[in-house]
């Protein structure tokens, strides 16, 4: 498991943020948080309003009937109703008092004029003192204050203690329930982040694998029934890999049965200029004429030979003949071939082995690869070329370095490409088809080649599995 | 020297016929694999070159027929298939060499005639000799006169070879199959190299030299005239 930094922390943060999930997904909950804040607030003014209307409306509905009683009866008869409607709680939460000009409780079930409540007629506002299980407590209430004639004061209010708790528990639990709406949406946010960014991650996958040469892999569908846009997206892309690889097969079908076809022609054709210097004298122009002919057919054949080489290691057609071989062993053998060479030609051949690097493969093939890159490294890079095989990490990997001019790095990759020979080594002999063949081999052992730079010089990197 | 050669491609089996004839051999011919078994199983055959793919009768078949009858006589097998694996199939049915279509002509002589001297001898010998040069199997040393010669193993077994086949041309492919047991040709030359090699050593700082070069076919180590 990989330590966790702060700044690989921040920096895993930085390449999420800059995602279009990560966006989309951010979208969805700002969106989701207004919508269930705006509901919420709704809610919260439509229940608080509700109440103080409810409220307002009992008010109007007593003061209209006391000012009845009233005008019916005088202030005798107010201060009767008053007193009626004071005896024994009724629990309704109505207050009523009538005072005279000082103030002066005349009836009601206030004890007595709030304190430090201005004189005003219309709305008031005031905390009273009530009896609760015989425990004197300051409530708040609201009301109106009616000026009856000669100095009279009538009080009219309701105890909005109930209210006032009723508001408390909605705002309680409006807050509540918005907080679990909004970490619900933030988990869905994420989880739907997630579910995007995995699904386009599977897309990006299989086209860098498709890049790297694995042209049968395909994007996966979910299962049947369910085809939404990724699903489509999957299908077209599956469709466009199906006809790359069936042109691209195609086209190499071509070429690989043209030199197929050819062989047999040209084979004869070398024959028969054999047979034919059975017959002839020893020297003399014609002989020499046929002799040219022969080894120009020996090179034709040579590059149809190595481009059905590399058509069958590609067709996959030998993976069977895998089996359990040391890498080190290939490489030795392989550079006691070329030491000669190399000597020849004055260059240094450094061989760097670790002893006993398994892998499961064909050895033919394998070989083949490791001289063709010791003959490039001799024949284009030259100067000191080294062999080294390594294993790290269950990864065998074989180098081949030369301190000769490299490859440029725009050109690295076209160099893998069937006939691609490098503007200066178009005078050298050769058929371009070495590093083909060696990525084939590498591709047919699931393993992978890459050209770097050796400061100065090429190095060319095969990569397998290593076996235990 | 009798050979027999089962080939059904007829331009083929003409030009092999031909070739076959000129150097010196009796040939008879069949494009059809029944008939060719018919005519190997007589045994009065040095040596059979046989197609893999033939009508009536696979190659391998016919093979395994004829070594099943107990007739044991040297086959050369020709294929258009080159895969290690074909090769490997090839010689378990009993063929003793095999070769991949196309072929150079120089290269199935030199085959065939190697075939022909392993039905020879067949005796194990500890002792190699051409002209004064001798090797010694068992301390592995070699000598020519009196001079020791030092050799690297590769190079041993390179003039252990061509000692074996001594006053016959061996190819290029030859060497690479028996001495480096590689069967693929590599894009230079190694084979020059190594051989010239080994040419210094043995040929230099001597008057007459052994190993030739036979031109557009391989190479000759013999006892000069």
């Amino acid at each position: 498991m990989p330590t966790l930094s702060p700044r690989l922390v921040l920096a895993q943060l930085g390449r999420l943020v800059r995602t279009h999930a990560f966006r989309l997904a951010s979208l969805y909950f700002g969106v989701f948080a207004a919508s269930v804040l705006g509901v919420l607030l709704f809610v919260y003014w439509m229940s608080a309003d509700f109440v103080e209307r409810q409220t307002q409306a009992t008010l109007d509905a007593e003061i209209a009937g006391l000012a009845e009683q009233y005008a019916q009866r005088g202030l005798s008869g107010l201060v009767q109703i008053v007193a009626a409607r004071s005896a024994g709680d009724r629990g309704d939460g109505m207050l009523y008092l009538v005072t005279n000009s000082d103030g002066h409780p005349l009836a009601g079930n206030i004890t007595g004029w709030p304190a430090g409540t201005p004189v005003a007629p219309g709305a008031i506002a005031f905390n009273f003192a009530a009896k609760v299980k015989g425990e004197t407590q300051m409530r708040p209430a609201q009301g109106a204050l009616i000026l009856v004639p000669d100095g009279y004061r009538l009080l009219i209010a309701r105890d909005i203690s109930d209210a006032a708790l009723f508001r408390e528990r909605i705002k309680l639990t409006l807050l509540w329930s918005g907080l679990v709406a909004l970490v619900l949406g933030l988990i869905g946010g994420a989880v739907m982040g997630r579910n995007l960014l995995r699904r386009v991650e599977q897309v990006n996958r299989t086209a860098e694998r498709v890049m790297r040469g694995n042209l049968s892999d395909r994007v996966p569908r979910k299962a049947r029934g369910t085809s939404d846009e990724f699903d489509q997206l999957a299908a077209n892309l599956n469709n466009m890999l199906d006809q790359i690889e069936r042109l691209m097969g195609g086209m190499r079908e071509v070429s690989d049965n043209i030199a197929h076809d050819l062989r047999t022609p040209l084979a004869r054709l070398r024959a028969r200029l054999e047979l034919s210097l059975i017959d002839a004298p020893e020297v003399g122009a014609a002989t020499d004429a046929i002799r040219a002919a022969i080894d120009e057919a020996d090179r034709l054949l040579a590059t149809f030979n190595a481009l059905l080489n590399i058509a069958e290691a590609e067709s996959g057609a030998r993976r069977n003949e895998a089996e359990p071989l040391d890498l080190a062993q290939t490489a030795r053998a392989a550079a006691e071939l070329y030491e000669p060479v190399a000597e020849e030609k004055g260059c240094a051949l450094t061989l760097d082995v670790e002893p006993g690097i398994m892998i499961r493969g064909d050895r033919h093939l394998l070989s083949q690869a490791v001289a063709n890159l010791l003959d490039n490294a001799l024949k284009y890079g030259g100067g000191g070329v080294t062999l080294s095989a390594h294993q790290h990490d269950g990864r065998a990997a074989l180098e081949v370095s030369d301190s000769g001019p490299g490859i440029p790095e725009d050109e690295r990759e076209a160099v893998f490409d069937r006939f691609v020979r490098l503007e200066p080594s178009r005078s050298t002999p050769g058929n371009g088809l070495g590093l083909s063949l060696v990525r084939a081999v590498a591709q047919l052992h699931d393993g992978t080649v890459a050209l770097g730079d050796n400061g100065p010089g090429l190095k060319v990197r095969l990569e397998f599995a290593a076996l235990g | 020297m009798k050979l027999l050669v089962v080939e059904d491609d007829r331009e083929t089996a003409a030009y092999l016929v031909k070739g076959l004839c000129e150097s010196g051999y009796t040939v008879d011919q069949s494009g059809d694999g029944r008939e060719g078994l018919y005519l190997a199983s007589s045994g009065s055959y040095d040596a059979i070159i046989l197609d893999r793919m033939l009508p009536g009768m696979d190659g391998l078949a016919m093979l395994g027929a004829l070594r099943a009858a107990d007739i044991g006589t040297p086959s050369l097998i020709l294929s258009a298939l080159g895969s290690v694996d074909d090769r490997v199939k090839g010689l378990r049915a009993g063929g003793d060499d095999y070769l991949v279509k196309p072929f150079a002509f120089s290269e199935l002589l030199a085959r065939v005639e190697a075939l022909l001297r392993r039905g020879a001898a067949g005796t194990a010998t500890t002792k190699l000799r051409v002209a004064d040069l001798e090797m010694d199997l068992l301390t592995r040393s070699v000598r020519r006169g009196d001079t020791a010669l030092d050799l690297l193993p590769r190079e041993f077994q390179l003039l252990e070879y061509l000692m074996r086949n001594a006053g016959h041309v061996v190819t290029r492919t030859m060497l690479l199959e028996h001495v480096w047991d590689y069967h693929f040709d590599p894009q230079t030359n190694v084979i020059d190299v190594h051989v010239s090699r080994l040419r210094q050593k043995i040929d230099r700082n001597f008057a007459r030299p052994l190993l030739q070069t036979v031109r557009g076919a391989g190479y000759c180590l013999r006892a000069p005239d």
